[in-house]
């Protein structure tokens, strides 16, 4: 039902010619804004953190490491627990702004925490549920206040305002330090002021989503019951498919230095070569998702990351390939991360958009955690250019067999 | 209209209280004080002063005393013979990028090195022909659990640099042991130069592993040893022994018949142990300095409050 509604909404919007970000709903750039902001946020305490930590307080954070790893199994539960929630109550916008504020107080509670390991690492946790809590809710809000037929363009105006978050949160760390004289405090502070403002824009400018006929009681049962709408299964077990040949951005950029050669100061800067290039491509491909169809542009990403891992591994190894590398792992995620999302949403009758996006999502970060232990053991048996051939031509494989299995339609 | 206003005089009121906190605490952080001159002389005992960050000094046979301040502001410091090392997170870099001072008897700079990562252990060696140093290196968020560690050298003579010993093989029950995942920290040289030890991690595990320099080959000696640090004798090792999640007691091995010592400090220590002499340990605990003899007797003496990183020059 809703593959049809999505397909004339496509003829339809054929023939409109308004400006590019007009045909985003408000309530989509609204979300982009908070997503914006709350990155600028907790990207200050990312960067700040590990600083904080073994300077500030002589913590050994490999530990901390461990612990955190623990984290990142919970964090799955808890997502699907939100997207649930937020449609068991009707309360989209409720409950995505629980999860923003959480992580909001959280950053005073890392001032509260002082020098304490275990508070510390409470307060983490805290941080990472309100995580987990608010994306199913909220990508279910993007895809719900989108026409079916400019998903991609809205996922992709989303994704491109979160990134913009992401790359000054940095620098406002060290705006923060350099007038503070080095004060950690003073970074905390001002991330919990910041992310207020977030939750202040959300509270006053996102609208929940609009109430709808079917009034169908939302239950566990009936969550189960999409993982048995076969269309829904097919995109959630592909999506996890690939999630599991999917070979780590850390490995990646493990790769590329090895490669590369280049100096290990320069390092950092890798990820933020993603970054750019999925900021300027976020938009343009999922404007030619909507257009071209969402999963060959999802998989046509998958193969750019292929195409980077033979480059990678391939005889000749020059900085101009490693820059394309750098660039193709950049056109994964634009092509990808949104995308996807976009490609799901029709699926998932508007009752249970929450739920199902949480599923799909938390289906494909567990793959990519699988995946990355299994590269790493790769690695480790066969050494690394075997271990990224081998990842290259399961990814392939399993790209080639989604293509021709084509779970999504349009 | 009206929620327009409301946040924009949310937005301002929320920018000016974080630029008055974060002006308000240039106050804590600011420094005060002329700098000493300090050198390399015998008897001193050399810190990190919390405070201000600077290197500190007293002497090692009064701690007491009336500190004196150096200019040279230092995350991790460290002295042997007429050289010392100074780890500096360079000011506003994120991810931090170090900045490893070689220094002369004087603390005038003879070398720098910029590498990635924040300051985690410095040490020279005996000699003080080497220094060398483990950063923590991060360049992903805290929620990809993207901690790892980078220990590296510096030859002072030669110039030769060495920015990681992860390509050290080395041996596990006679069997080269490969993983992805290895990691190095806290290095300690012996009088001669050669022979060296650090901590390997791997797959959740901490080895001691036993290496020579000019061969450039190591084998594991031994499970749950961190932070290696070898006696002025070169017969014992202090280190850091794993007790339960989340603490460290302070222990001795003799590499000789492999027997352990626990210290008489049993709180939870952090941090490289530091060899006053073959008698006492020095380390950092709780924004202090601390000793506590080697032989298990005895009971912890703070020798300086405010500190951290000791050195001594003997």
């Amino acid at each position: 039902m809703y593959i049809a509604a999505s397909r004339t909404s496509d003829l339809a919007a054929g023939t409109d010619r308004k400006p590019a970000l007009k045909r985003v709903s408000a309530n989509v750039v609204a979300l982009g804004m908070v997503s914006l902001v709350t990155d600028v946020s907790s990207e200050m305490v990312t960067a700040v953190l590990p600083l904080y930590l073994v300077l500030g307080l002589g913590l050994n954070p490999l530990q901390f490491g461990l612990l955190d790893g623990l984290y990142a199994g919970a964090t799955a539960v808890v997502r699907v627990l939100g997207g649930h929630l937020a449609d068991r109550w009707r309360r989209l916008k409720a409950v995505a702004g629980f999860g923003y504020g959480l992580s909001a107080v959280c950053k005073l509670g890392l001032v509260a925490a002082g020098s304490s390991v275990a508070a510390i690492g409470v307060v983490l946790a805290a941080d990472r549920t309100g995580k987990g809590l608010r994306t199913g809710p909220r990508d279910a809000l993007i895809s719900l206040s989108s026409e079916p037929a400019t998903l991609g363009r809205s996922f992709g105006v989303h994704r491109a305002m979160d990134t913009v978050g992401a790359f000054l949160g940095p620098l406002v760390a060290m705006a923060v330090l350099a007038l503070s004289l080095g004060s950690y405090p003073s970074v905390f502070v001002t991330s919990f002021c910041i992310a207020a403002i977030a939750v202040l824009l959300l509270a006053l400018f996102v609208h929940d989503r609009p109430a709808t006929a079917d009034r169908a009681a939302v239950s566990l049962r009936a969550a189960v019951g999409l993982l048995r709408q076969q269309d829904f299964r097919r995109v959630a077990l592909w999506a996890a498919l690939l999630g599991l040949v999917t070979v780590g951005d850390s490995f990646v950029y493990l790769v590329l230095q090895r490669r590369w050669e280049i100096a290990a100061t320069w390092f950092p800067l890798l990820p933020l070569g993603t970054a750019g290039v999925y900021l300027v491509l976020a938009v343009p491909l999922g404007k030619l998702a909507d257009r071209a169809g969402r999963w060959p542009v999802f998989l046509g990403g998958h193969a750019a990351l292929c195409l980077a891992l033979v480059l990678l591994c391939g005889p000749q190894a020059g900085i101009w390939l490693g820059i394309v590398a750098l660039g193709l792992h950049g056109v994964f995620y634009a092509a990808t991360d949104g995308v996807l999302m976009a490609a799901a949403g029709p699926l998932i009758p508007r009752d249970l958009r929450g739920t199902g996006m949480a599923v799909v999502q938390t289906g494909q970060a567990v793959a990519r955690m699988v995946s990355s232990v299994l590269f790493g053991l790769a690695w480790t048996l066969w050494d690394l250019r075997p271990a990224v051939l081998v990842a290259a031509a399961c990814l392939a494989a399993v790209a080639l067999a989604a293509a021709i299995a084509k779970p999504v339609h349009p | 209209m009206k929620k327009i206003v409301l946040a924009l005089a949310g937005t301002v009121l929320l920018i000016a209280a974080a630029v008055v906190y974060t002006v308000s605490s240039r106050h804590d952080t600011a420094e005060a004080g002329p700098a000493a001159q300090l050198t390399l002389a015998p008897g001193q005992l050399f810190y990190r002063d919390a405070a201000t960050g600077r290197v500190g000094a007293v002497p090692l046979a009064g701690t007491g005393a009336k500190p004196q301040l150096s200019g040279l502001k230092c995350d991790r410091f460290a002295v042997a013979q007429q050289t010392a090392v100074c780890l500096a997170v360079k000011p506003g870099t994120l991810p931090a990028v170090t900045d490893v001072l070689v220094l002369d008897g004087g603390l005038g700079v003879r070398h720098t090195e910029t590498l990635p990562g924040t300051p985690s252990r410095a040490r020279v060696s005996p000699d003080g022909k080497r220094v060398y140093w483990t950063l923590f290196v991060t360049g992903d968020s805290y929620a990809q659990t993207g901690f790892s560690t980078r220990a590296g050298l510096y030859e002072v003579d030669t110039g030769r640099l060495v920015k990681t010993i992860e390509e050290l093989p080395v041996f596990l029950d006679d069997k080269r042991y490969f993983a992805a995942d290895v990691n190095y920290w806290g290095i300690t040289f012996a009088p001669d130069g050669n022979r060296f030890y650090a901590t390997l991690g791997s797959k959740g595990t901490t080895y001691l592993v036993e290496a020579d320099y000019g061969r450039y080959r190591g084998k594991v000696l031994r499970e749950n040893v961190e932070c290696p640090s070898l006696s002025p004798d070169g017969k014992r090792v202090a280190f850091k022994k794993k007790v339960g999640e989340g603490g460290w007691r302070l222990s001795v091995l003799d590499l000789a018949s492999l027997q352990e010592t626990e210290l008489a400090e049993t709180r939870s220590v952090d941090d490289q142990a530091l060899w006053q002499d073959d008698h006492t340990i020095l380390y950092g605990l709780e924004n202090a300095v601390w000793a506590v003899p080697a032989d298990g007797s005895g009971a912890p003496r703070q020798l300086v409050g405010g500190a951290a990183s000791p050195a001594v020059t003997g």
